[in-house]
């Protein structure tokens, strides 16, 4: 980027090299939805000049087909940018396409849609993660400067990352503007970057953070340069390790791993000590029950009139709207409509949504607590290693769920995490999740600096 | 409704006429049968008891205010459909 900027790279180059990689690259591992085959150098000078970026195909991006990975949406082209595209390009980045996902983000292994199936750069029998799967893909297989922006509600970003060995920067809930996300839970969705460096994470959420009037549920507190923590010490730094993370139901060798990466940090200076966080099992049915409520809510605006897939108009309203819903959402999709729209019904809403939400506040009560004596927890990203495709057919919807069990409390909660590569386990990337307190984005990303340098 | 925790048949035709899905008896059977195991799982937080207040959102939210006042928008609305007439979305009938 400096390069470019200050003339000794073209930039003109290095995007027409970066798009025509992507298609080599596309061939063999199929991380976009669409490649933006017009992709050119930005004009702006600023501090992304000549870097390429890949965007989850859930955010619009003004003249360039946008999915969500969804049949009931091909062919939609948004007339406007997302805030956080517009905020990239007045940076003077360029969209070389829009990466795969499971469709709406409903999914942990990016095999829930009709579209594009991204295939794991270490072995492409494996899932890359999801939901936002390509986005790993991509960051994993790009030999050229590049940063995905992705989208994570229940941990779509630290699983992609913690499975393609790249790094996850979930955001706290608000920190980025949600204007022009396809919306799958609004109260936990949260834009965020896959990226190969910390710094390249840091620099990326500096530019897209911030307040907008656009998105009354985005943050008024002041943002920073989160580049300013990078090189920073860890010496008084401390670190929790919940043991409900480490439990049986996660792979022993990553559980190890990641405990010796404290040890790793504990030499560089930090604090680490194991504690507990006793509600995380109830995480998992809280956040899904939570989520396909909101969810349900919001797929109802999909009628095929305005946008996506139309048909001929035929019978009456109802009818009309059931047809084109029928045949555009997939098999998840259609299941969490049903869950979801159960969960929210008169005489069921008690026992399913509300409990979920007093336990999800429950869980953010814990989380405050832990972070008046820690500055950050460490975990395992993921319970297992990337599963092959040929395993994720046997799972049921339930177990399914339950991959998600390191990832949902931090997401519903609305706390900022990282996921760092750590030895791989037999030859395929693990992952280690950071979690910071509401709006300590600065935590994160001194940890994960310091340990990426010394690692 | 003894049994809070189990979607059967008659419960899937309710809720797929309330989310406008048409389903096969074979797709119900198999959503049936998978929500009913999710739900035999999810029954784990009635273990919890908490007497906080729902959390509606993870972090404080307030309801944001603005003038209502027309803006033009440098973008065609209508752009994306195909059902249109007059600058108007045109639908299917209401009955």
């Amino acid at each position: 980027m400096r390069g470019a900027r200050e003339g000794s790279i073209s930039a003109a180059d290095s995007i027409k090299e970066a798009v025509a990689k992507s298609k080599e690259i596309q061939k063999k591992y199929s991380p976009f939805i669409t490649i933006n085959e017009k992709a050119e150098a930005s004009r702006t000078k600023g501090r992304l000049y000549g870097l390429a970026v890949s965007v989850k195909d859930n955010i619009c991006t003004k003249g360039l087909q946008t999915t969500a990975g969804s049949k009931i949406l091909e062919g939609y082209i948004p007339p406007f940018d997302a805030t956080c595209i517009e905020k990239i390009k007045n940076e003077g980045a360029t969209i070389i396409g829009k990466t795969a996902q499971d469709e709406f983000g409903f999914g942990t292994f990016s095999v829930n849609t009709q579209l594009s199936i991204p295939k794991n750069p270490s072995d492409a029998e494996r899932t890359c993660g999801g939901s936002s799967g390509g986005a790993g893909c991509i960051t994993a297989a790009a030999d050229f400067p590049h940063v995905a922006i992705a989208e994570s509600t229940g941990g779509s970003i630290t699983a992609p990352a913690a499975f393609t060995g790249t790094i996850g920067l979930t955001p706290t809930y608000g920190r980025v503007s949600r204007y022009g996300l396809v919306d799958y839970s609004n109260s936990m969705d949260k834009i965020g970057v896959l990226g190969n460096r910390v710094h390249d994470c840091a620099l990326m959420l500096s530019i897209i953070a911030g307040h907008d009037p656009l998105d009354s549920t985005s943050s008024e507190l002041p943002t920073e340069d989160f580049t300013k923590y990078l090189n920073a010490d860890l010496k008084g730094v401390k670190i929790g390790l919940p043991k409900e993370y480490f439990s049986e139901g996660v792979d022993k060798r990553i559980s190890k791993n990641v405990r010796d990466k404290a040890a790793l940090l504990e030499s560089l200076g930090a604090k680490c000590e194991e504690m507990s966080l006793p509600s995380t099992p109830y995480a998992i049915p809280s956040y899904y029950l939570i989520a396909v409520s909101e969810a349900s809510t919001n797929l109802a605006k999909y009628c095929g009139l305005r946008y996506g897939l139309q048909k001929d108009i035929t019978g009456n309203f109802d009818e009309y709207f059931t047809k084109v819903r029928t045949e555009g959402f997939g098999e998840e999709a259609k299941r969490r409509i049903i869950l979801g729209t159960f969960a929210r019904m008169a005489g069921f809403r008690d026992k399913y949504y509300f409990k979920a939400l007093r336990i999800r506040a429950t869980i953010i009560k814990e989380f405050k607590q832990a972070f008046k004596k820690y500055d950050a927890l460490i975990t395992p990203s993921m319970p297992v290693v990337p599963p092959k495709f040929s395993d994720i057919k046997n799972l049921t919807p339930l177990q399914n769920y339950y991959m998600d069990i390191l990832t949902t409390a931090p997401n519903m909660a609305g706390m900022p995490t990282i996921s760092m590569p750590v030895e791989k386990v037999d030859g395929l990337p693990v992952g280690m999740q950071i979690i910071a307190d509401q709006f300590k984005e600065g935590n994160l990303i001194k940890i994960a600096h310091k340990f990426e340098v010394s690692a | 409704m003894a049994d809070y925790w189990k979607i059967d048949k008659k419960l899937m035709d309710r809720i797929c006429a309330v989310a406008r899905l048409t389903l096969t008896e074979k797709e119900k059977d198999m959503y049936a049968k998978q929500l009913s195991d999710v739900l035999e799982a999810f029954k784990q937080i009635d273990g919890i008891e908490s007497k906080e207040s729902p959390a509606f959102h993870s972090v404080t939210v307030e309801n944001v205010w603005r003038e209502d006042v027309a803006k033009k928008t440098d973008w065609e609305p209508l752009g994306n459909s195909k059902h249109k007439e007059n600058g108007y979305f045109k639908g299917p009938r209401i009955v």
